[in-house]
């Protein structure tokens, strides 16, 4: 067991013939990531990497089955990708690009509404299940297959945790990047609950930032769903400024909720093992754990 | 991205949003020139003076060194020239600019709107932005004009009115309607009032903005609603579709080392620290500078060189922190997935050598891929750098560094 994706997925890439999606499939098919494909409008008939190339998405779901997809396209085209995505029946969407527009979330969102499909992302480094599959751009050397799993708002953040884990001697199950952007696929409560109902995560470490309400959200459902799994949380921005953007287009302080200091009193008050510094989130998964 | 008040005001005119209508001017004699145009098109010997910053409190606020506030009534155009030559080229304080404030470089001289009428002037509040949990735009409306909405929210939250909108649909007339009748509109002041909600929003959603703040929206004594201030945030991501919005960016409201290093394509954030930082993506740019100040220093700064750190962006990045005379000691941590540790050791190498003598210790803590030819790359250049590549071995060393400050 796993959640998202496994060896079983059947991954196509959107934006596939593109420099970035040619590099990071050939880097997730080295890994044993099951691409079936990839969609390049007007290139359909073509093969790249050894892969057929369809016009459309619902071309891929029915000639190859596929049933992932991820998302390499430029920001301006990305939430339309997203949205044929969704339309063509694909069951979890990973999207890479950064830069998209709120406005066009917003409207994805409500597109979505309803539908089968789950987005993860964008702005996210996409969704890894050690030791069966990569659908997304993280290193996968650093991954060892264990039993915690990781949800996060940060990319280089992840593999620092992912590295700590691993040095640890824990491993992980699946690592989940939800993104940076202020409106995103799959919440940080949605994605800790899929890992809390995986028999084979024992642990769980949830990764936030400031901005929005989304860690408070997780940490109160953690707390009301009894505490299940040990779980080790960080929340990025301590010394964030009020009103600064801090890179990712969600990082940033508006009233005194969204600071990291009250999402950690937050976190804390629900039961979650808090830590002040991201180098110790292996040392703590490892107390939690009782080793 | 930020605009003027003037800008604002532009695009909300362009939506048929009615405004206090004004010019702007970068002189006393220009200043002048538009008061005397302004008071003969509204038959008024009364225009207000407001100085165009990026930063709220301007009424309050007060010049350096001076008695004049950012935003003054003049009564004549004797009075016009004297505040226009108080404004400009003066460092205005208010409590958003924090103590060092912003130079004032233009002035928009505009109507005055509080003529006494038939009715009672009314100040209110609008304001529309995103609701990240709902993934929709909220307008927020609250009789108390001239107050901070958070303020507002705290102390009596019965005050604000809410309206959610539906994507799929848009603002509907109902929603405007309610929002009109909640901020005790009647008769002909209402019929305004729901043209001014509407037109507001389709301005909001067509200009791809992420903050709209009307603050005062005026009901004037003559029944006429009107936006007296206008503070307009655009979403920088879809500034590729606006064009004319994107010319709005006046880079000397910036500080010249986010310019440049906007520039550079280099996401950095000037903050008052004493321990410059330079780091592979956002996250974990922010839990670097959380480390700085756990291990007793300040961070002098956010920076993201982004996935492609090589030679040219670490070295742009070392000019641009060097710059910065607080900065006392840098931390440089790369994450390395894509990005070959080695690469990035041999960059900081060339970019320390193309830059001379680097007066401030340096840390460099490189983990992933390739980190230990990249930490042996680095110890043997012979340069002061010192290398780590456990993440709490760079915050020792961070520890050590600042106590011998």
């Amino acid at each position: 067991m796993s959640v998202l994706v496994n060896k079983d997925s059947k991954v196509i890439v959107q934006g596939f013939t593109g420099s970035e999606g040619s590099f990071h499939a050939q880097q997730m098919i080295e890994y044993g990531t099951n691409v079936v494909g990839g969609v390049t409008p007007g290139k359909g008939g073509q093969s790249h990497l050894d892969r057929p190339v369809f016009n459309t998405v619902r071309e891929a779901v029915e000639k190859a089955g596929a049933d992932t997809s991820i998302i390499f396209v430029p920001p301006a085209f990305a939430a339309d990708a997203i949205m044929e995505a969704t339309d063509a029946g694909i069951k979890v969407i990973i999207c890479i690009t950064e830069g998209i527009p709120t406005e066009d979330m917003v409207g994805v969102k409500a597109f979505m509404k309803g539908k089968a499909a789950r987005l993860i992302g964008p702005n996210c480094p996409g969704v890894m299940t050690a030791g069966e599959c990569k659908v997304g751009i993280m290193p996968a050397f650093i991954f060892q297959k264990g039993k915690v799993g990781i949800v996060s708002k940060s990319g280089t953040l992840t593999y620092e945790a992912v590295d700590q884990l691993t040095k640890a001697g824990l491993g992980q199950t699946t690592a989940i990047g939800i993104g940076g952007d202020p409106i995103i696929g799959t919440t940080t409560k949605e994605a800790v609950e899929l890992l809390m109902n995986d028999p084979e995560t024992e642990a769980i470490v949830m990764i936030g930032e400031i901005g929005g309400g989304m860690e408070a959200e997780a940490a109160r459902w953690i707390k009301a769903d009894g505490n299940r799994k040990p779980v080790v949380g960080f929340i990025a921005g301590q010394t964030a400024p009020k009103g600064r953007r801090m890179g990712h287009a969600g990082a940033i302080v508006g009233g005194a909720d969204d600071t990291a200091a009250a999402k950690m009193a937050i976190m804390r008050e629900c039961g979650i093992h808090v830590v002040e510094s991201p180098a110790m989130i292996g040392d703590t998964m490892l107390k939690a754990l009782g080793k | 991205m930020n605009i003027h008040e003037y800008q604002g005001k532009e695009i909300l005119k362009r939506y048929g949003v009615r405004i206090q209508e004004g010019i702007v001017a970068e002189s006393p004699e220009k200043a002048v020139e538009a008061a005397k145009l302004i008071m003969a098109q509204t038959n008024s010997k009364f225009v207000v003076v407001k100085s165009q910053i990026h930063a709220g409190g301007r009424g309050k606020g007060q010049i350096k060194g001076g008695t004049q506030r950012g935003v003054a009534l003049a009564k004549s155009v004797d009075d016009v020239r004297d505040i226009a030559k108080n404004l400009i080229g003066n460092v205005l304080v208010t409590i958003q600019t924090g103590p060092e404030g912003k130079k004032v470089n233009k002035v928009l001289v505009a109507q005055d709107v509080y003529y006494p009428g038939e009715s009672e002037v009314k100040e209110m509040y609008i304001g529309i932005l995103l609701d990240r949990a709902k993934a929709c735009n909220v307008i927020m409306a609250s009789t108390e004009g001239g107050m901070d909405i958070e303020e507002v929210a705290e102390h009596t939250p019965e005050k604000i009115v809410k309206e959610w909108i539906d994507p799929a649909v848009g603002l509907q007339p109902f929603q405007a309607r309610k929002i009109a009748f909640g901020l005790g509109m009647t008769g002909e002041a209402f019929k305004e009032m729901v043209k001014f909600v509407t037109n507001l929003y389709k301005a909001y959603v067509e200009t791809d903005a992420s903050m709209f703040e009307i603050n005062p929206v005026l009901k004037t004594s003559d029944n006429k609603i009107m936006a007296v201030d206008a503070k307009v945030n655009i979403d920088d991501n879809a500034l590729y579709r606006h064009a004319d919005l994107a010319n709005y960016r006046d880079v000397t409201e910036e500080d010249p080392l986010e310019v440049e290093a906007s520039a550079n394509d280099l996401n950095y954030v000037k903050l008052d620290g004493n321990v410059g930082c330079m780091v592979n993506g956002a996250g974990l740019a922010m839990a670097t500078m959380d480390i700085i100040k756990l291990s007793g220093g300040e961070p002098a700064n956010f920076l993201d060189v982004g996935g492609g750190a090589n030679a040219k962006t670490v070295e742009a990045g070392f000019r641009i922190i060097l710059k910065d005379p607080n900065v006392k000691a840098i931390l440089i941590n790369i994450f390395g997935g894509i990005v070959r540790c080695d690469r990035v050791a041999t960059g900081v190498v060339e970019a320390y050598k193309a830059i001379g003598n680097i007066p401030v210790p340096i840390i460099v803590r490189l983990q992933g891929t390739n980190a230990a030819e990249g930490a042996r790359i680095i110890d043997e250049s012979g340069l002061k750098v010192q290398s780590a590549v456990a993440l709490s071995e760079a915050a020792e060393k961070v520890r050590a560094v600042v106590a011998a400050l």
